[in-house]
């Protein structure tokens, strides 16, 4: 059995009530960070520890932290992205859910390390019953003397919102969600300056994912070192991993960096296995920005080594043969599924949640949706695979944030590694009308893996 | 806040809308524009109007175009009228490859409506959104704030007759 940093005490009955909490140790980091340690104590404690962005970027959290400008008389911030939205993806809200007072605990430590008085919980809108369990518990905490001013007679103040988006998943990139904080449309801002110098209201700012915010609860309980012998390499603690799609077991795990993938998905304590006993097809490990990969590359490293749970292991290989751990949205397809089809529903997403400002992002995501449309339904031609690959080619790279990045990546893996489904949809046209079509797989190949 | 009373909202909402403009600093009333949105479209009838929009725009000290730009940009609010209950279907990746699609079609046909479409008694209005974060809990929809996952059609059934038991004795 695995250890839990996080979920240890989510089963608890009650546990979203703050004394059943504390009795059960939560708060107990307060003591010993704000009494006895500097805030810079802390955000070395975190850089100690190697933890890094839990929201997808994988860059680390320390480090970040010291970004931060102090030089300024300007309030800083700190700002928690609480905006889930990467599909596959819904472990944030999990976290929250069953341990709103963990997330409460963790902001508590981090503002004290960077110096903010008001810190702010961006969550999605739709997760409105969410920001309700979470506004009672800080509710609560006020009440308990851990927010508010002079908290534990640390001299420290603290006042913690939350504040929710409206149905935008760009908000999630961090300097929309700061444009999205200031009352304004989720748009992107151009880098530098980054939120570090100048964010929400032109002050110092730190955004920061739940997960990541909440590791530092067990960091500081028990130490950055304690904390980085968890894990393999770069890759350390523990990490949520939102599991979905056709598997026996679908849920929110917390695995020890560094398992293996075929581990995850086979044994019984996490994944079970696949659903009605079919065979697995390809998998998308971190949410539906990375790329998918088909059965032969996702157990085995191009050395042939079992590839792991890790940063590392994950994207071995780069593009042509790996992936991404990103925000950890373990997606699963069975045999029977369609990639031609499940990569236009990826395209739709991406052209309806381009916030517009760029053109190869705003344009290119409708050409890929419906060029995608096109093949899926019987319509397309040869050609159009290769316009497709050319639509996305011409999108990545090229705009101000990471979402057109985030749209061309899935369209270009699942050209990559499933070209013949794609070949199969312009060859057969007849066959894939009904939307219930699944690729027969004794149709010849007639394609190389040069693309 | 000599406005606030024209938003013709309640008192409890009125109470969280002070709330909501005290947690940013005064000379940034701006930024409490989507959480008022959400609160004032819950009192009136589920969606914006002009007019509303107009009153928000002077509580918080803004021009219309402020708020009109957002409440066009983000999908939640509504600025054309809905029905009481509005059905959200999530249709992204990981529910669609665990039958968000049957489940749509589904809903269809028991309402006589496509998506996008309400009800002719304005009970229900279909609408297709893109990932909720629900993906292990496949395939699910959201009525105003509730998350209804995991659903059979025999589910369906039951969360729709108690919606509209639940309206009918409310008359």
């Amino acid at each position: 059995m695995a250890r839990k940093l996080l979920l240890e005490l989510a089963d608890i009955p009650q546990i979203q009530n703050i004394d059943t909490y504390i009795s059960h140790g939560g708060y107990r980091s307060l003591e010993k960070a704000l009494k006895k340690m500097t805030p810079d104590e802390i955000t070395e404690e975190v850089k100690k520890s190697g933890l890094r962005g839990r929201g997808g970027a994988g860059f680390s959290t320390g480090l970040k932290w010291s970004f931060l400008d102090k030089s300024t008389d300007k309030p800083r911030y700190l700002l928690c992205n609480a905006d889930e939205s990467e599909p596959g993806t819904f472990k944030d809200r999990y976290l929250m859910e069953k341990l709103p007072h963990l997330l409460i605990e963790g902001m508590i430590l981090s503002s004290y390390a960077l110096g903010s008085n008001t810190s702010y919980i961006y969550i999605r809108g739709e997760y409105m019953f969410v920001l309700r369990k979470l506004e009672k518990a800080i509710q609560e905490a006020y009440s308990k003397g851990f927010l508010g001013k002079n908290i534990l007679n640390s001299g420290f103040d603290l006042d913690l919102y939350v504040h929710p988006g409206a149905g935008a998943y760009i908000c999630g990139e961090e300097t929309a969600l700061i444009e999205s904080l200031e009352g304004k449309r989720g748009n992107p801002r151009i880098k530098p300056p980054f939120p570090a110098v100048s964010g929400l209201w032109g002050c110092p700012t730190i955004v920061n994912n739940v997960e990541s915010i909440a590791a530092v609860v067990p960091i500081i309980n028990d130490g950055g070192d304690e904390y980085a012998k968890i894990g393999l390499g770069k890759s350390t603690g523990t990490k949520l991993i939102s599991a979905s799609g056709n598997i026996q077991k679908p849920g929110v795990y917390e695995i020890d960096m560094g398992i293996t993938v075929e581990e995850f998905i086979y044994s019984d304590e996490y994944c079970g296995g696949m659903k009605d006993g079919l065979e697995l097809k390809a998998c998308v490990p971190g949410g539906s920005s990375v790329p998918i990969l088909p059965r032969h590359l996702l157990f085995r490293e191009s050395n042939g080594d079992s590839r792991r749970m890790t940063y590392e292991s994950l994207s071995e290989g780069g593009f042509t043969s790996g992936s991404m751990l990103g925000s950890g949205g373990f997606i699963v397809y069975d045999e029977k599924q369609c990639i031609v089809r499940n990569t236009w529903n990826f395209a739709r997403f991406y052209h309806h949640e381009s916030c517009g400002q760029c053109s190869p992002c705003r344009e290119g995501t409708g050409w890929m949706e419906r060029i995608l449309h096109n093949i899926e339904n019987g319509r397309g031609t040869e050609d159009d695979i290769q316009l497709l690959w050319q639509v996305q080619k011409n999108i990545e790279g090229n705009t101000i944030c990471p979402l057109g990045d985030a749209a061309a990546w899935p369209v270009a893996a699942a050209i990559r590694h499933f070209r013949h489904e794609f070949e199969y949809h312009v060859k057969y046209p007849e066959r894939v009308f009904d939307a219930d079509h699944t690729y027969q797989p004794e149709i010849q190949q007639t394609y190389s893996l040069t693309t | 806040m000599t406005n606030l009373q024209e938003l013709s909202i309640s008192t409890e909402a009125a109470e969280n809308v002070r709330r909501i403009i005290s947690q940013y600093p005064a000379d940034k009333k701006k930024s409490a524009l989507l959480p008022v949105l959400h609160i004032v479209q819950n009192e009136t009838e589920g969606w914006l109007t002009i007019n509303t929009m107009d009153n928000v725009a002077k509580l918080l000290e803004i021009t219309p175009i402020e708020v009109y730009e957002v409440a066009t940009f983000y999908s939640m609010y509504h600025i054309e009228p809905v029905g009481k209950h509005v059905i959200e279907v999530c249709q992204t990746g990981p529910c669609m490859i665990c039958g968000s699609e049957k489940l749509v079609h589904y809903l269809e046909k028991k309402l006589g409506i496509l998506v996008g479409q309400t009800t002719p008694d304005g009970m229900f209005t279909l609408k297709t959104v893109e990932c909720l974060g629900a993906c292990g809990y496949a395939p699910m929809f959201q009525i105003g704030e509730t998350y209804y996952e995991n659903l059979t059609e025999e589910k369906v059934d039951q969360i729709l007759d108690s919606l509209l038991s639940a309206t009918s004795s409310n008359i």
